[in-house]
């Protein structure tokens, strides 16, 4: 029997043909075209807006200039690193990362181990649990700023608890307390959406691998540790990766409630980037903090591929 | 399994609908500005950041219309932007050269503008500009580039009542407060317990807000944004003694319970319920103090630091951009715009200062001796223009920051010198706009 090179079914050739031949190609033909639309979206808004920002790094654009750009060099990254409110603006960007990720990453499953019952209404807490992630972030950093003021809803609440005890602060506007605040704000509502890709991970993991384990005799804790959690591994590298690049990408919460301050302690690089861009005009200087930044998250997400990588898979 | 003919239909009704959408995609997003319409006239777009404001829009729009009816060589036709996002638009319509023939600019970006190479100069209206109040004209190298209905003045809001219950005299503006008058109401006012925070200076608005307020405080006090000689550097007026005074009492206020940190969004609504008891506030907002508290209110000229008193001039101001293809007619329209009976129309509806005497005649309240005329003095006698540089908006970017950390704590010095480096690299770097 010779071996067919196609992965068409073993159907004899006789009876089909000239057109079995002819179908591979059209199937790769047809699928060209069909993904060409969203190709050229791709490479128009997204491939080419890089290169450009790459390319206006070295160079001394402005947003409003009637001079066209010139090349400069390096003078803007030299700029860059000698700014003290850059390297402020990374150690925010790289502690909020440090601390979202296993904070929204935990809390997302354990919800998710609450919500994947057959339960009556469970329905109901999936979708409440979801709902922050729907809301605009922009609304919902208008709210959370209501509710941090001094006289808001927080402190209120911290004042009924504790009975007078606990008096709470300015949260965002004490330089110790605002990226905290921002910190649980982003929790809040970015867990829900990890929370559904945790479950549908849950969800995967066959039911009688737990029967075994309990017919062994394994408790919750045991059955977490040893059935739950490794199961979830490729779902655990897709969700650091993902929160991950989302944490260093901070800027809409940022920009509706402290624009960076107080004294810069919540100031972010993109914000910066945004900042220098729009309101200071410095196309050129704004390029060379995205391109800075571009490679921060390329090397943080190479190094998180490294760690998490398959290594039974070697050959 | 979908039986082949419906499938084929709903395919065909896909492509359809698409195809319908992609055309009216098209139709819609035509912007150049030498159309005609249908009756053979010239059709000049306008643009404004007035969406939202209603009163403004309304009068601009009915501008527009009464001189649409009085010729018809050429249709103007209004288009509106909301005003956080209407530099970004006019910004990113001028990367792609579809700005429209006019356009409206806030006062302090027009030097910037010009520079730019956004707008064309006003050429022919010297005359009729020249009885213009001289904040509400935009100038840049020599040339004017445009002109305001209106100009906005500043003042402490205060009540009547309140100040005579707790013996704090009552400034005018021949003798306005000195510095340590102010602080002193202002402890005085701490002390009786009825306000956490006496006096409010709107710190919660985190915009041009920051420059237009807080820099005549700057300049009463001895400094200013950039050393005005030669706009080259900001060395020793932004950051030497005088300004270091500023910064060190800007955050005592603070410090010492005046002011809070960052006050309401609404800092305006805040004191006309009680909640401070002076408010540094803007003439639009007289109309409502005045239906609230009646003849108890009192519009107080700013302290005097050193300098005299010093408020923000300038506001919203019509030009005509470089890239219109029918100039004369954009001119025509300007001057139509401007004239006494328009200009009144405008800063009626929008309670702001007439930019003529002649239209300050024709609005109720502005003439001479009326209800609002003190702030038509003071913007006469007290206003400072924001710097007229082609750097303008980043020095307020770095202004605001600068007075932001003032005011959160930050070393005043610090702050003040690195604003400093920031602006004079930044005027270099753009070979100080020549």
């Amino acid at each position: 029997m010779t071996q067919t090179s196609t992965l068409e079914p073993p159907v004899p050739e006789s009876a089909l043909g000239h057109r079995q031949r002819r179908s591979g190609r059209t199937h790769g033909r047809t699928a060209a075209w069909l993904v060409a639309p969203a190709v050229v979206l791709v490479v128009l808004f997204i491939l080419i807006p890089i290169a450009l920002t790459f390319a206006l790094a070295f160079t001394n654009a402005k947003l409003i200039s009637p001079q066209p750009a010139s090349f400069i060099g390096i003078d803007n990254f030299t700029r860059l690193f000698q700014d003290p409110v850059f390297w402020k603006s990374l150690r925010n960007t790289i502690l909020f990362a440090v601390f979202v990720v296993p904070l929204q990453a935990g809390f997302a499953l354990v919800l998710a181990m609450l919500i994947n019952v057959k339960v009556r209404g469970v329905n109901f807490f999936r979708t409440v649990y979801f709902l922050p992630v729907v809301t605009s972030i922009v609304v919902v950093s208008m709210l959370w700023q209501f509710m941090y003021q001094p006289d808001g809803l927080i402190n209120s609440f911290l004042r009924t608890i504790s009975g007078g005890a606990v008096q709470g602060t300015d949260w965002l506007g004490n330089p110790t307390t605002a990226l905290g605040a921002i910190l649980l704000m982003s929790i809040w509502q970015g867990v829900g959406f990890h929370m559904v890709i945790w479950l549908s991970g849950l969800q995967t993991i066959p039911g009688d691998l737990y029967e075994a384990s309990s017919l062994d005799g394994a408790s919750n804790w045991q059955n977490f540790r040893y059935v739950t959690w490794p199961s979830l591994r490729q779902t655990r590298t897709f969700i650091l990766v993902t929160i991950t690049i989302s944490a260093f990408s901070l800027f809409a919460q940022i920009q509706v409630m402290t624009q960076g301050g107080p004294l810069d302690s919540t100031s972010t690089v993109v914000f910066q980037a945004v900042r220098a861009g729009f309101a200071q005009q410095q196309t050129g200087y704004a390029s060379a903090i995205s391109l800075v930044f571009f490679v921060l998250v390329l090397a943080v997400s190479l190094v998180q591929r490294y760690l998490t990588r398959d290594k039974d898979v070697q050959k | 399994m979908v039986p082949h003919t419906l499938k084929r239909l709903a395919a065909v009704s896909l492509a359809a609908a698409l195809a319908l959408s992609l055309a009216a995609c098209g139709k819609g997003g035509s912007t150049s500005s030498d159309n005609t319409d249908s009756s053979g006239a010239a059709t000049l777009k306008l643009w404004t950041h007035a969406a939202g404001a209603e009163a403004e829009l309304a009068a601009t729009k009915q501008i527009v219309s009464d001189f649409n009816a009085s010729q018809d060589k050429y249709t103007v036709e209004v288009q509106a932007f909301p005003q956080d996002s209407y530099n970004q638009s006019v910004t990113a319509a001028a990367a792609s050269n579809s700005l429209p023939c006019i356009l409206d600019i806030d006062g302090p970006n027009v030097p910037n503008w010009a520079w730019g190479g956004y707008l064309a100069p006003l050429d022919g209206m010297d005359e009729q500009l020249s009885k213009f109040l001289p904040s509400t004209v935009g100038t840049w190298n020599g040339k004017n580039y445009s002109a305001g209905a209106f100009d906005v003045a500043l003042a402490m809001y205060a009540r009547k009542s309140v100040l005579e219950q707790n013996n704090i005299r009552i400034p005018t503006i021949d003798q306005p407060w000195t510095g340590e008058e102010f602080n002193a109401a202002l402890a005085t006012l701490k002390a009786t317990g009825q306000w956490a925070n006496p006096l409010d200076l709107g710190t919660g608005d985190a915009s041009e807000w920051w420059p237009y307020a807080y820099s005549p405080m700057l300049q009463s006090f001895g400094g200013d944004l950039i050393n005005r000689a030669d706009y080259k550097s900001a060395d020793g007026v932004l950051n030497g003694a005088d300004a270091l005074a500023w910064a060190t009492w800007f955050h005592g206020l603070v410090e010492q319970g005046y002011m809070p940190v960052k006050s309401s969004k609404d800092a305006g609504a805040d004191w006309l319920n009680d909640k401070s008891a002076i408010n540094w506030n803007g003439s639009w907002g007289a109309e409502a103090a005045r239906e609230k508290f009646g003849d108890d209110v009192l519009f107080l000229p700013p302290p005097d630091f050193g300098q005299g008193p010093k408020i923000g001039g300038g506001s919203w101001q019509w030009g005509l951009s470089a890239q219109c293809e029918n100039p004369e007619g954009a001119l025509e329209y300007l001057k139509f715009a401007l004239q006494d009976k328009n200009v009144a129309a405008v800063a009626d509806a929008v309670g702001t200062i007439p930019a003529t005497d002649g239209a300050a005649a024709l609005v109720p309240g502005y003439e001479a001796g009326g209800v609002n005329d003190i702030f038509r003095q003071y913007s006469k006698t007290f206003a400072e223009v924001r710097p007229q540089t082609p750097g303008y908006p980043f020095i307020a970017t770095t202004f605001t920051k600068a007075a932001q950390d003032i005011v959160n704590g930050g070393d005043p010095q610090a702050a003040l010198d690195q604003a400093v480096a920031d602006i004079n690299a930044n005027q270099q770097s753009n070979n100080y706009f020549q």
